[in-house]
């Protein structure tokens, strides 16, 4: 695999940044109840992360070292604010619902770790390619969660009706915890335990172990 | 090589980056400003049909709502205002303006909503010259925030037709359920007034009891969401009351409905 392409598709399943890293967990638990906004806000966070990334590494030689993290914060913040107006012109449906979220783009673990941990490093080329590749790797978890979510909760799939609702004559009764933020965490939590069965290197290694009982303690004060 | 680290170029940088952003940021929201204003209009006349169930799949919005006429009234006499432009009107300017709005004093202030505007925009929808629906804006304090809505009644001036909140900071899934349709499809029907005129339709605690008589009068609470329901009830019985819209729908009352020159 060239180099550029591993950049790209490393973070969907080696490296994923919320599966592996487990950054930017919060907004996976905010944004998830409803397939069609979570592919909105994986399509923002995506352009995001690949923008910041290639201004941050365009720039990164002219960066004085002591104010670097204001000035990725400021092109971050730049890019989410014109996402956001963008979003009210063409999608004031969705951006009505999820505004504030868009807006908290910004604090998103996963694009100043980017910036400031890839970016800051490498040609703008590669770390456009990294910032999508993340991007992707952030939008391939959400929307799992956010299917599970909508399917289970609501029971329909981008707002089209897959288990009929009993409201609705139908014989499903939506279960509403997976519409409250707390399911997420069981959604994510499973689907790293999938991943790193899958791909064994993943698991961390134990940080400590349980000492086994020292029988031999327990004899000599007898 | 000279270092990133002076003072002059750090200043320099950060300048630099200040100024790009900004302008950036300038330009994005200047060119996108109309297509965001025509959003908000679009979402506001969408309230405004739905409240008065007039909104329907095959025909779009602009064309629907070329039908409801638009009037301004002034709050306290109940007349109609024709001073004031339409298009020029902003319920948001009128109610900061000291000129044109009102403090109100805690005890006449059950909407929580501090100043009142003295002029307002009415909705008034006619088919074949006869008023059908009459669609006004109310607004007050939720839990969290103020809710902004439309209430439409029928030409009797006492039925609702529908209740309908564009704005609001409800909780998710408890307060934020006056979005439900389900609970706003309660609301078509009940009444506004007694026999003596005063407003006594509320939301209740708890679900509203079939066959007692004043039923007409209640809607089912929203569980979990006490303060939302009173909030909704207290908006209601500023706005249909004497400091709100009451004046005019008195006067609109005596005067002859089926004449659409009113």
């Amino acid at each position: 695999m060239s180099k550029a392409k591993q950049i790209l598709l490393n973070p969907i399943f080696n490296d994923n940044p919320i599966a592996l890293q487990v950054l930017g967990v919060c907004s996976a638990l905010a944004v998830t109840t409803n397939l069609y906004v979570t592919l909105i806000m994986c399509l923002a966070l995506t352009l995001v992360v690949g923008f910041s990334n290639l201004f941050v590494s365009i720039v990164r030689n002219h960066i004085p070292s002591n104010i670097r993290i204001i000035v990725q914060i400021t092109i971050i913040a730049s890019l989410v604010v014109i996402v956001d107006e963008l979003l009210q012109a063409y999608d004031y449906e969705s951006s009505k619902t999820m505004t504030v979220f868009v807006a908290l783009i910004v604090t998103n673990c996963i694009v100043m770790g980017r910036a400031e941990a890839f970016a800051m490093q490498n040609t703008p080329f590669l770390s456009f390619l990294d910032g999508i590749g993340n991007g992707l790797g952030y939008s391939v978890i959400l929307i799992l969660v956010a299917a599970v979510r909508e399917l289970l909760g609501a029971g329909t799939l981008l707002n089209y009706e897959i288990l009929p609702l009993i409201q609705n004559n139908g014989w499903y009764t939506g279960n509403n915890f997976f519409l409250l933020p707390p399911s997420s965490f069981i959604i994510i939590a499973l689907l790293i335990w999938g991943l790193r069965a899958w791909k064994k290197d993943q698991a961390e290694e134990a940080q400590f172990k349980v000492a086994e009982n020292s029988l031999e303690l327990e004899e000599s004060k007898m | 090589m000279k270092s990133n680290n002076s003072i002059l170029k750090t200043i320099g940088v950060s300048l630099v980056l200040c100024l790009v952003c900004s302008s950036v940021i300038s330009f994005a929201a200047v060119s996108l400003k109309e297509k965001q204003e025509a959003n908000v209009l679009r979402d506001k006349q969408q309230t405004i049909l739905a409240a008065a169930g007039l909104l329907k799949e095959q025909e779009s919005v602009d064309q629907i709502f070329a039908s409801i006429s638009e009037k301004i009234i002034n709050l306290d006499t109940g007349d109609y205002d024709f001073t004031i432009d339409l298009s020029s009107y902003s319920q948001k300017d009128y109610s900061k303006n000291e000129l044109t709005s009102k403090t109100l004093v805690p005890k006449e202030d059950i909407a929580v909503i501090k100043r009142r505007e003295n002029f307002a925009k009415v909705y008034l929808y006619y088919k074949d010259e006869v008023l059908e629906a009459i669609i006004l804006p109310v607004r007050g304090l939720g839990l969290w925030g103020t809710l902004y809505g439309y209430i439409a009644l029928e030409s009797d001036l006492q039925t609702i037709i529908g209740l309908e909140f564009y704005k609001h900071k409800e909780t998710p899934g408890l307060g934020a359920e006056v979005d439900n349709p389900k609970w706003k499809a309660l609301w078509k029907g009940k009444k506004v007034y007694d026999t003596n005129g005063e407003v006594i339709l509320s939301v209740i605690k708890g679900q509203v009891k079939r066959n007692s008589p004043s039923s007409l009068y209640q809607v089912d609470g929203l569980s979990g969401a006490t303060i939302t329901s009173k909030g909704v009830t207290n908006l209601l019985h500023f706005w249909l009351g004497e400091m709100g819209y009451g004046p005019y729908l008195k006067k609109l009352k005596e005067s002859n409905l089926g004449n659409s020159n009113v």
